[in-house]
């Protein structure tokens, strides 16, 4: 089982990879270095490919934190997996649609939500 | 006494150490918040100076920490402004690729220039494209109508 600083992981019933993140502001460029290898991790090593990224405990990131979740996207679809985004406070979901990012990233606003869009 | 009044004014030449960096905007948030600032504002504000610092010190300035960064903060109940120098050769801010286009929404780069723009009130680069200076005025607050 790999050991993770960055985040944490459940596994839901439905299969569904449920990640939380340990840090409230995602800015230290180390710690996004380390997020973004045990992000990748979870596609390319535990080979999971259906995981939702839960971030009601994260109060901040800044752009390279955001860089590092296209990155996941790109491998979860290379996985033919899918990502889903819960859990968004206000400042952060502005700051994906500023970005367009909404129209890349498929958002939801609670957990149960984008539970169920996987069975979609 | 006038809302215009300065309540912080911080200007320091900071080594070009991202930890050095964050300490500085740790400074700034908790002079902003002494001065009354929160919510969405002080977000938006903490999101462009996290840019600005972060492109000064490893675009700008590559790291290289015998280059340095001036940094000047004013901060005020009203209005903040940033002014972040690196000794970097600039680039040409004028044509910096729109990061929403369809060819470029999905690469993992280039976002933090377009943030600084549209979280602040106004941004200006001096000619060459190392110096930035951002100012943030405060947004309206809803009023409740009188009963």
């Amino acid at each position: 089982m790999s050991t993770h600083r960055r985040i944490s992981v459940t596994d839901d019933v439905s299969g569904v990879s449920v990640v939380r993140f340990i840090d409230k502001k995602i800015v230290d460029s180390g710690s996004i270095e380390q997020l973004g290898e045990e992000l990748n991790s979870l596609v390319l090593v535990e080979k999971r490919n259906m995981i939702l990224l839960n971030f009601d405990s994260v109060e901040f990131m800044s752009s390279a934190a955001l860089n590092k979740l296209i990155s996941l996207n790109s491998k979860v679809k290379a996985a033919a997996g899918r990502l889903k985004i819960c859990c968004l406070r206000a400042e952060i979901k502005e700051v994906f649609t500023i970005t367009r990012l909404d129209r890349v990233l498929d958002l939801r606003k609670t957990e149960a939500d984008a539970i169920a869009a996987f069975k979609l | 006494m006038s809302s215009d009044q300065e309540h912080w004014h911080f200007d320091k030449v900071l080594s070009s150490d991202l930890d050095v960096g964050h300490a500085a905007i740790e400074e700034l948030l908790s002079a902003l918040t002494a001065s009354g600032w929160e919510g969405s504002d002080l977000f938006r504000i903490q999101m462009a100076i996290e840019e600005a610092i972060v492109n000064a010190i490893e675009h700008g300035n590559k790291r290289d920490e015998s280059k340095k960064v001036h940094t000047v903060f004013r901060v005020t109940p009203e209005k903040v402004l940033m002014e972040i120098t690196d000794e970097g050769a600039g680039f040409d801010h004028r044509n910096v690729a729109d990061p929403t286009t369809d060819e470029l929404v999905d690469k993992p780069r280039g976002r933090g220039v377009m943030l600084i723009r549209e979280l602040m009130t106004e941004v200006v680069y001096n000619e060459i494209g190392n110096q930035v200076t951002i100012v943030k005025i405060r947004s309206a607050a809803v009023v409740e109508p009188s009963q």
